[in-house]
């Protein structure tokens, strides 16, 4: 019976502790439902690799489980724009050689070279999009090509605004109201967007992220702060909404494939970067979550109705998407005061 | 008791208290005293800590230096008043939940015996769903536009639809929903017990209803009130599903404020960890102050 029982412990534990960088695996951290299933199966069957996915719902989740002891644990992660920089200084990425992708040269000339990450030494573009505002157009008809709608609204839409629950989007994109620079540690430009979201919070009614594109959608808001993605699928539901690219700006953001440092399958990881970086199946991805590749040669893939989106073809005379930019310790301290000010 | 060596289980005892001692040492002490650590070290940049023991945190908490850090330090409102606002609506919550929740169990005690299990049975039913998605049906119900504005609508009892959703009262309801069991469990096994017969007494002795509900029904149930208003008050005043699907989020509550130093941009452990033991302290000082009570008044009984 001991005996057994022996057999038994030491079997189990060959089945879970088994050699980590077994040949033929690959551990991907991805956001919810942001990569399509087949997409990930034909992967598996290309390269006889078994894929095991977990997912997270936001940015700083993400980094609190690498740094709460889960980094080693995976070969990839999907982060944001400001994230990567974030993790890039915190040591958690580890640097893809020159040559190492094959398919680096797919990477759309805008995005081969981005401030978040100079060079792309950790990363490829996954998905990018826009952050802004949607209204309904049933409900109020005027200009809408302004980011006053949020911040200074007309009576009309006062209590009827749903802004995101999300610290960095929110008071950047007051800042591109105001026309000040991001992370400024000037008072007198901290204390007037101190001052605007203070005076603006009564016109709100709720903080909504995940329910967004429903508030929209039921008419519960009017006006709703959005990713252009989202509201393409508010717009599927409800044909009176309609986003904005406001003329003083909007934030832009770009998710990317990172490779984690001490990844148990370094060489998968690069073939699947090598593998999403393929235009036929970075348009699947696109297909999928409805925002935009940052890889040549999709456009002439994606659906016809995609194409056609109004959401994901800025009007000729919008400026270009601002990125949420990453401040550094003191001056964070400071937005995040006038943030709990803000919710407090 | 102790000592007793006439039982089964005499010289066992130690061992068979042992795994009790393991959960409350492992699963409740150590993380409260890992808390209580956190909350005096220096916080990192995006979240974890320092090994500094700093007072920063309690500082951060009841002291106010302006924006900039750079006023002369003055009474902190904010967390206080994040704090009360869960303490009131807590309170609230308890008090809606002991009027709906003391005639149901009241009901239910008062039916013959076979009755009452399918009485129970029924209050407890809509339970084994999840919360977040009562919460959730709960915000379809209320909305604007939804089944219940709708129906009033309809039937002409209104001619504007009643605005309920992100407002003060949509989370009140929301609350008492999600925990009017709380109440109703404890109060009915508390009247399970009262005899009855004690109120016919009453009666033939010329006592008033409300009398005999005042000084002989509810002094007899009041351990199982007392029980379900705590198990009401202590989850309402942590919840924040309520608070953020139908009050929209638009103000902390306690339990926001801390989820946001672990998980959002703020990454301030020792301040969440500090705002938890405060937090704590406050719901230990009312336990302590209700056993207390309880004890003086079982003595002065007897």
């Amino acid at each position: 019976m001991k005996r057994l029982f022996f057999a038994m412990t030491t079997a189990f534990l060959l089945v879970i502790c088994g050699p980590a960088n077994a040949a033929g695996k690959l551990s991907i951290y991805h956001w919810f439902e942001y990569i399509p299933q087949e997409l990930l199966d034909k992967f598996s069957a290309e390269h006889d690799i078994e894929v095991t996915m977990d997912t997270y719902d936001s940015n700083e989740a993400l980094l609190a489980a690498l740094k709460g002891g889960r980094i080693g644990e995976y070969d990839v992660a999907v982060p944001g724009d400001y994230m990567v920089e974030i993790m890039s200084a915190e040591g958690l990425l580890d640097t893809i050689a020159e040559g190492e992708l094959r398919n680096m040269g797919n990477i759309e000339p805008q995005w081969a070279d981005v401030a978040f990450d100079p060079g792309r030494k950790h990363s490829i573009p996954y998905q990018w999009g826009s952050t802004s505002f949607t209204v309904n157009r049933e409900m109020y008809s005027g200009d809408i090509r302004t980011t006053s709608i949020l911040f200074d609204p007309p009576p009309e839409l006062s209590g009827k605004i749903n802004m995101l629950d999300s610290q960095g989007e929110v008071l950047a994109l007051a800042s591109l109201h105001l026309g000040i620079e991001q992370c400024s540690g000037d008072k007198e430009k901290l204390k007037a967007l101190n001052a605007l979201l203070q005076n603006a919070k009564p016109h709100w009614a709720s903080f909504i992220s995940d329910g967004a594109k429903d508030v929209l959608v039921s008419g519960e808001a009017a006006v709703g702060m959005i990713w252009n993605g989202f509201s393409a699928k508010a717009r599927s539901e409800n044909a009176s909404l309609e986003y904005s690219y406001p003329k003083e700006g909007y934030l832009a953001w770009m998710d990317n494939v990172v490779l984690l440092k001490d990844a148990p399958n370094r060489d998968n990881a690069l073939l699947f970067m090598d593998f999403l970086l393929e235009p036929e199946n970075s348009a699947a991805v696109t297909n999928f979550a409805q925002y935009t590749s940052g890889v040549t040669g999709t456009y002439e893939l994606l659906d016809a109705e995609l194409k056609a989106s109004p959401e994901l073809n800025p009007p000729a005379d919008a400026p270009s998407g601002t990125f949420v930019a990453v401040c550094d310790q003191a001056t964070q301290e400071l937005y995040d005061a006038i943030w709990t000010n803000l919710k407090k | 008791m102790t000592g007793t060596s006439t039982g089964v289980f005499s010289g066992l005892r130690n061992w068979l208290l042992l795994p009790s001692w393991l959960v409350i040492g492992v699963l409740v002490l150590s993380p409260v005293f890992i808390m209580l650590v956190y909350s005096f070290l220096t916080k990192e940049f995006r979240g974890g800590v320092i090994w500094d023991f700093t007072l920063a945190a309690y500082d951060q908490f009841f002291l106010d230096r302006g924006l900039f850090g750079d006023e002369p330090p003055k009474m902190e409102w904010t967390y206080i008043n994040i704090f009360w606002r869960s303490i009131w609506q807590a309170l609230l919550a308890t008090l809606l939940c002991l009027l709906i929740g003391f005639p149901t169990a009241y009901f239910i005690a008062t039916r013959p015996p076979s009755a009452r299990t399918v009485w129970l049975f029924m209050v407890t039913v809509p339970y084994w769903v999840n919360l977040l998605i009562r919460t959730v049906s709960m915000k379809f119900l209320i909305r604007d536009n939804g089944p219940v504005n709708e129906w009033l609508l309809a039937t002409g009892m209104i001619s504007e639809p009643i605005h309920l959703i992100n407002t003060p009262i949509a989370v009140q309801l929301g609350l008492f929903y999600s925990y009017l069991p709380f109440m109703v469990l404890p109060v009915y096994a508390a009247m399970e017990r009262y005899s009855f017969s004690l109120s016919e007494a009453a009666a033939d002795l010329y006592a008033s209803k409300w009398f005999t509900l005042w000084h002989i029904v509810i002094p007899s149930v009041r351990p199982g009130i007392i029980a379900g208003c705590i198990l009401v008050f202590i989850p309402s005043m942590g919840a924040f599903l309520a608070p953020d699907l139908l009050g929209g989020a638009r103000n902390f509550m306690i339990g926001s404020l801390i989820e946001e130093q672990f998980k959002g941009t703020a990454g301030n452990w020792p301040f969440g960890a500090a705002a938890s033991m405060i937090l704590l302290s406050a719901v230990l000082l009312v336990l302590l102050y209700y056993t207390h009570y309880q004890s003086k008044t079982g003595i002065a009984k007897n």
